[in-house]
């Protein structure tokens, strides 16, 4: 227990000694604060999926309505950061409540596809009032609107932090989760859904909750990534943008709280140096992914905790 | 299941981690680039749609490029220093996009970024270009730089933006075509720049849009919504783009044959289609707004001949090599001029490295008229340094058994509008 938390607290010193230090160029500085933001979107998905084994393939729906939600406060209302970020958390949070409401009237496949409907009828919606959302084009936050505590969150290293703090809020939830007896309820349903039911747990009602954290916390990811990096546009509520965080869960392991950071660190830079290869870098992408898959079925910490380090949450 | 109390962690394996973190530090670009020479080449970063919806257009912006930074080396770089272009791409995504410039601002030490049409990764990036004080040259043709929402870095000296564009082709429709116009049009923010721009235009000329016909960006097949096109349509204004442009014009032709409205189109619908395609014959006698005229004219200046020579585009608007590609010409000029104007922006500013990208940025906007030469070959230019925007001739051409013929040539004036912002107040 001791070594788990002692592992997860090194990874976020760790984040923090790399930017601190001087570590990081200010190309990978502005990489990583994108990943971070991006992971905790990650860690919304696998509470969902990797946790309670719900499927999703809407998620783009959560990370939209919080990129959203923040955002058109900020261009029409003039919210400033702290009202664009409450907003954005009562948003997400109340259209995960009921998104969830319906969805989970249905299991496995339909669920997906409900999820999937859902999302695009926000994409669509995105497209369709394009005279408040400026459609497909999406619009700017400027930089004088982007200060928080009179720190201009434009500044790299201020974006940095404020990228490491979110991840870290989501992550130690995610831990918070992982360890108590909620979580553990999670995963029973997880594994077998009728024997929880059987047991006693309202399985319905957990499987909301669950929801309900994850659509919140993906919304919170997806405020912060407008916020940070001052572009809000409908391509992120678009279904690559559901299946990215499926990808990164994958890669870095269902069910672990680290998996979403290695996944999504994993993926950029695959992407990233592939392309500086050759310009057919989805090629290697695709057979990169094949080899973790066929090799590192459950992820790469997923592997890790299979077979060497049991502890790790 | 066993429970670990305590930690393990020895001192070796502190070690182990202290070495894991000086490895990933030494790993290729976790230290910063040092280099400036003046005799090291010019680096441009070409964000350029390689993959993704803007596909097609990208492949000729890349060619277009790669013609232009061969001029410019043949006839002695600038300043005495050779062009070199580090091409990425975006993906037709902003979010890719953004992450270009930030790879051609830290990583590859670029002096300016240029490139990309798709006005959402423009959008996307342009914060980023701003921030990261990188001279951002775009080639959309969006309306978004001389709207006011970018910033001081985002210029767009090449090419015109489509409010002046749509605005510029009222008057033409009116007099030429018919007063009741329909318009078609794709149901995102592209689309309506033309609904909107074109409508105030044309009502203003006393014509009348009688109908507006939004297709979702998601759809493969047309034939649905063309019954909603008012039978007293006179005009059939009509736009598309993506990958379903083929698809839309040939249900059009379906759906009307020979007898219909009088149509008007942007070339978007068939940029970069064969015109010469089966199903598009109906379309002969139509006329199509161009940025530049695909088909070499009668009084085709020296100037696109030179142009389309280097650039490897036959007289029809098709590669030399393959009759079959045919091009985007009616937008790519606008990465040779692009380039053309970077050149003469450094060498007027006397640029030597990335201190002087504000000299750079205040030598463009200084620039007003910029005449038809090899630099221009599209047509004469008068640029805004307020708005960062270029205003221009714009082509209306007719199609006459299965050619493209220019048909009317309006003046760069028809194209201006007020502005709505002056960059050149914004500090940087």
């Amino acid at each position: 227990m001791r070594k788990d938390i002692i592992l997860h607290l090194s990874a976020l010193l760790f984040l923090f000694l790399l930017e601190i230090l001087g570590i990081f160029s200010e190309y990978h500085q502005g990489n990583f604060a994108r990943i971070l933001v991006l992971a905790a979107y990650g860690v919304g998905y696998n509470i969902l999926f990797g946790y309670t084994g719900l499927l999703s393939l809407g998620h783009a729906l959560f990370f939209s309505a919080g990129l959203y939600a923040s955002g058109l406060s900020i261009y029409h209302l003039d919210y400033n950061i702290e009202q664009s970020l409450f907003l954005a958390i009562c948003i997400s949070a109340l259209i995960s409540l009921i998104i969830g409401f319906l969805a989970l009237r249905t299991i496995g496949v339909s669920f997906m596809i409900v999820t999937l409907m859902f999302s695009q009828i926000a994409y669509l919606s995105i497209l369709y009032f394009g005279s408040i959302t400026r459609g497909d084009e999406g619009f700017v936050i400027q930089q004088s609107s982007r200060v928080f505590l009179s720190m201009d969150l434009s500044n790299p290293k201020i974006r940095y932090y404020s990228a490491l703090l979110i991840f870290s809020l989501c992550m130690l939830i995610n831990l918070w989760i992982a360890k108590s007896p909620f979580g553990r309820v999670l995963v029973a349903i997880r594994e077998n859904s009728d024997r929880a039911l059987m047991l006693g747990y309202n399985v319905k009602l957990y499987k909301l909750f669950s929801i309900i954290i994850s659509g919140t916390i993906s919304g919170l990811a997806g405020a912060c990534y407008g916020i940070l990096f001052g572009y809000v546009g409908a391509s992120f509520a678009a279904v690559s943008y559901s299946i990215f965080p499926l990808l990164w869960v994958l890669i870095g392991g269902a069910g672990t709280v680290l998996g979403p950071l290695i996944g999504a660190i994993f993926m950029f830079y695959l992407i990233d140096y592939a392309s500086d290869i050759t310009d057919a870098y989805m090629i290697i992408v695709g057979v990169a992914l094949l080899f973790v898959t066929l090799f590192a079925r459950r992820g790469i910490i997923g592997e890790l905790r299979f077979r060497y380090y049991k502890w790790i949450s | 299941m066993k429970k670990n109390s305590k930690s393990n962690l020895s001192r070796r394996k502190l070690m182990k981690s202290i070495a894991a973190v000086g490895s990933i530090s030494a790993m290729p670009g976790f230290v910063n680039y040092s280099q400036a020479s003046s005799s090291a080449p010019i680096r441009i970063g070409f964000q350029v749609h390689r993959t993704g919806i803007g596909a097609a257009y990208g492949r000729w912006y890349d060619r277009t490029t790669q013609a232009a930074v061969k001029i410019i080396n043949d006839s002695g770089g600038i300043n005495g220093r050779p062009l070199e272009i580090i091409s990425e791409d975006d993906g037709t995504d902003p979010k890719r996009g953004a992450e270009a410039l930030e790879k051609f601002a830290n990583q590859h030490n670029c002096d300016v970024a240029f490139g990309t049409l798709f006005s959402h990764v423009v959008i996307g990036s342009a914060p980023r270009a701003g921030e990261l004080k990188l001279p951002y040259f775009v080639v959309s043709e969006g309306h978004h730089v001389a709207s006011g929402m970018l910033n001081r870095y985002t210029l767009q000296p090449g090419i015109t933006d489509v409010k002046s564009q749509v605005q510029a082709m009222a008057p033409f429709v009116k007099d030429n075509l018919g007063k009741k116009v329909t318009m078609v049009y794709p149901d995102f923010a592209f689309g309506h720049d033309h609904r909107d721009y074109f409508s105030a235009a044309f009502e203003s000329q006393g014509g009348e849009i009688i109908a507006k016909v939004p297709i979702p960006p998601t759809e493969s097949s047309f034939s649905k919504y063309f019954p909603k096109i008012p039978r007293d349509t006179e005009v059939l204004y009509h736009v598309m783009v993506g990958p379903a442009v083929l698809t839309f014009v040939k249900e059009l032709g379906e759906f009307y044959g020979s007898k219909g409205p009088k149509l008007f189109g942007f070339i978007d619908s068939v940029e970069a289609v064969d015109l010469n395609t089966p199903g598009l014959e109906f379309l002969d006698g139509s006329y199509f707004w161009e940025g530049n005229p695909r088909y070499a004219q009668d009084n085709q200046t020296v100037h696109d001949q030179f142009y389309r020579t280097a650039v490897g585009v036959d007289k029809n608007g098709a590669s030399v090599s393959d009759p079959k590609d045919v091009s985007t010409y009616a937008h790519m000029f606008g990465c040779w001029e692009t380039l053309h104007i970077i050149k003469k922006g450094m060498e007027v500013s006397g640029y030597s490295d990335v201190k002087d990208r504000s000299k750079l940025i205040e030598a463009v906007e200084s620039m007003n008229n910029m005449p038809l030469s090899q630099a221009h070959p599209q047509g004469a230019k008068i640029f805004n340094g307020k708005t960062h925007q270029t205003f221009g001739h714009q082509y209306i051409t007719k199609m006459t058994n299965g050619k493209l013929v220019l048909a009317h040539t309006t003046s760069i004036e028809d194209t201006f509008y007020p502005d709505e912002v002056d960059y050149t107040k914004q500090s940087f």
